[in-house]
């Protein structure tokens, strides 16, 4: 049996997903990306292959994306993350659509036409504020865990602005907040708005919204807050952290239909 | 689709001339500046420099040693300096390189040229706002620095047909020059001399729009990286006889890989556009990546910045005026997106990269939604690059390489 293997290795964390011949998810696996990329890549494969009976290594094709798409020697091709999370999110919405994907160092906007093709896209510019680096930082500002951020923004009981996209700035103004008397609920809520806006000022998003990347996966809040300030039905795959990767098998997948044509 | 390719730059011949006639102009201007044989103007680069060597002076143009430093990538050692005494980081890098070299006395001139001590002193500094203001600013530093006399020409705005009004204006401006100038230069202006220069300036110009203009052809003979290496005679050496024979030299060259069928970039499989700045300390970068991923970057409006069609020896003045005033930097945007789109549509282009220099509002033209008007009109993709063209502290490899493979996988999938 043939597998179809993608591994994203982005910045934060390396994902690894593998697929098989009917494009049905095998198995998957997420680990944090470190200084060794080629290491998280063998990891976060290792784990992906756990459920699987048969040697995968033995008979894949495999496509990495992401930062360090290009680290893995055992890599079949590569592709980048903007084509990826394009290619995943339409797996499962396949309709015209605009990516939304929050990672830990960047975010996009992609753009999907009916056929699947991209269109347009951006990626955030070169501050960390609107990606998870942010959340990180605020968090540690906050002296509160990153898991907890979720929720506490849900017992938020008012809206309140964080404005600046300087991530330094935002936590002198997250200092402002807690010496007005400001609550930890009403702050962390108040940071996911300032994620939400650093999105908003990359693209008029319009159309259908495909959420994805490892923010939304962590703190699915952001997916109901997005669509308070939309006004419309937010889409979220069923593996929000892993579109890249599943775009990356997908690509080992029509990489070897190509072949075979 | 991402792919490690051999990515090797095409030498292009020509270049050790090149090479040689650079050297021998950076020679000159030291040894008029230590013997005092010439009087020294420094200029910006499209100043009225025609009229400054029709009086004999010797020219030499700053913007030209803040490219050298950007591409040396010795601009970072210098941009704090000129910080630190109070320039702004978000001004001008060329200014602020410049600037902090000259604090510190140092120049890649020294390496470059050996026996070269230093930039030859300026006897005058003149200016043409064409560009941005930063240029008067920058040679303002040196006026208050070295106590030399500073003069130039303020140019209109944003504007889009260039009026006889806007002609004369700036016309009488250059006029307005010459007597201070004869006074520092100790020559009378000539007329006929200054007519010469024109005609060999126009010469020039026109000998390096016909370079670009190889680029027609499909494979394209040089990339645009090539070609802001092959412009420096066109920006220092015009007006002269040696820019001249180089450009002949350059076009045979360039008109025989066309041919032979011979791209700079092999398996030429996609043409672009450059918009904007280069990223002087990327160049080879760059260029190696477009070429790993057999795109040919091969037309943009910097370069095409020393085409001056209006040149006429017989109507100097007037003709300098509309010449540099006419260019892309002084127009207004729907100038700005005919211009383009008649490049696109002659040169067979696939798509635009606009590059967003943080430190040159005045060439970057993505910020007022020229893409996204190029996208609507063209019906072809842009992609914007963030990044400076001295300040490397602006720019991200990682985030231009992802956003530039992207895009060829975006032509690709087209």
């Amino acid at each position: 049996m043939k597998y179809y293997v993608g591994i994203d290795i982005g910045a934060s964390t390396t994902k690894a997903l593998i697929l098989d011949g009917e494009r049905q998810v095998l198995g998957s696996g997420v680990v944090f990306s470190g200084a060794d990329f080629s290491r998280a890549a063998d990891e976060a494969f290792k784990r992906a292959c756990e459920p699987v009976a048969e040697d995968v290594r033995s008979s894949c094709f495999i496509t990495t994306t992401g930062y360090g798409r290009k680290n893995i020697a055992y890599a079949d091709q590569n592709m980048t993350e903007i084509s990826c999370h394009a290619l995943g999110t339409y797996h499962h919405f396949p309709h015209p659509h605009t990516v939304v994907d929050i990672g830990g160092q960047d975010s996009k906007v992609i753009t999907v036409e009916a056929s699947g093709n991209r269109t347009h896209f951006r990626m955030n510019r070169k501050c960390a504020a609107g990606t998870g680096a942010f959340l990180e930082e605020m968090a540690n500002r906050l002296q509160v865990e990153l898991d907890d951020l979720n929720e506490l923004a849900l017992q938020a009981e008012q809206d309140i602005e964080i404005n600046s996209y300087c991530t330094v700035f935002a936590a002198s103004e997250i200092l402002t907040r807690i010496r007005e008397g400001v609550s930890v609920p009403d702050i962390v809520r108040g940071v996911f708005n300032s994620v939400i806006r650093r999105v908003i000022e990359m693209d008029p998003l319009e159309g259908s919204i495909v959420l994805c990347g490892g923010v939304v996966a962590y703190f699915p809040v952001l997916a109901k807050m997005f669509e308070t300030r939309l006004g419309r039905e937010i889409f979220v795959p069923p593996l929000p952290q892993l579109t890249g990767a599943l775009g990356a098998a997908l690509y080992s997948w029509k990489a070897e239909g190509d072949k075979n044509a | 689709m991402g792919s490690e390719k051999n990515a090797s730059i095409k030498r292009i011949q020509a270049t050790g001339q090149m090479k040689k006639i650079m050297a021998d102009y950076f020679y000159q201007l030291d040894e008029a500046a230590r013997s005092g044989s010439s009087k020294i103007a420094w200029c910006t680069s499209v100043g009225p420099a025609e009229l400054l060597l029709s009086l004999g002076f010797q020219v030499y143009y700053p913007e030209n040693h803040g490219a050298m430093l950007g591409a040396t990538r010795q601009a970072n050692d210098y941009i704090p300096v000129a910080n630190a005494i109070g320039y702004s980081p978000d001004i001008c890098s060329y200014l602020t390189s410049d600037i902090g070299a000259y604090i510190k006395q140092e120049t890649p001139l020294t390496r470059a040229y050996p026996g070269i001590e230093g930039l030859p002193r300026p006897d005058v500094l003149v200016f043409n706002t064409n560009q941005c203001r930063d240029v008067q600013d920058w040679l303002g530093w040196y006026a208050r620095e070295l106590q030399v006399p500073i003069m130039g020409v303020s140019t209109f705005r944003n504007i889009g047909d260039v009026t006889d009004l806007a002609v004369t204006n700036i016309a009488g401006q250059i006029r307005e020059l010459i007597p201070e100038l004869e006074q520092i230069s100790g020559n009378r202006f000539d007329l006929d001399r200054f007519r010469e220069v024109m005609a060999l300036s126009g010469r020039c110009t026109e000998l390096w729009k016909q370079v670009l203009e190889t680029n027609l052809a499909k494979p394209a003979p040089m990339s645009f990286f090539d070609a802001t290496i092959q412009m420096g005679p066109a920006v220092v050496l015009r007006g002269s006889e040696t820019a001249i024979a180089y450009y002949e030299t350059l076009l045979a060259e360039l008109k025989t890989r066309v041919s032979e069928g011979i791209g700079a970039v092999d398996n030429e499989r996609f043409r672009l556009y450059w918009e904007g700045m280069p990223v002087w300390g990327k160049l080879r970068d760059l260029s190696e990546l477009f070429i790993g991923l057999d795109t040919a970057v091969i037309a943009s409006t910097y370069c095409n910045s020393w085409i001056f069609d209006a040149f006429d020896p017989e109507d100097p003045f007037n003709s300098m005026a509309r010449a540099y005033t006419e260019i892309f930097i002084v127009r207004d945007e729907a100038f700005k997106q005919r211009y383009i789109e008649d490049i696109v549509s002659r040169f067979g282009l696939h798509g635009l990269i606009f590059h967003d220099s943080k430190t040159c509002p005045n060439n970057s033209n993505n910020r007022y939604c020229l893409p996204e008007r190029l996208e609507e009109s063209l019906q072809i993709p842009t992609l914007t690059i963030n990044g400076d063209l001295n300040d490397m502290r602006c720019y991200s490899d990682e985030q231009a390489k992802t956003n530039i493979e992207a895009f060829i996988e975006q032509l690709e999938s087209r």
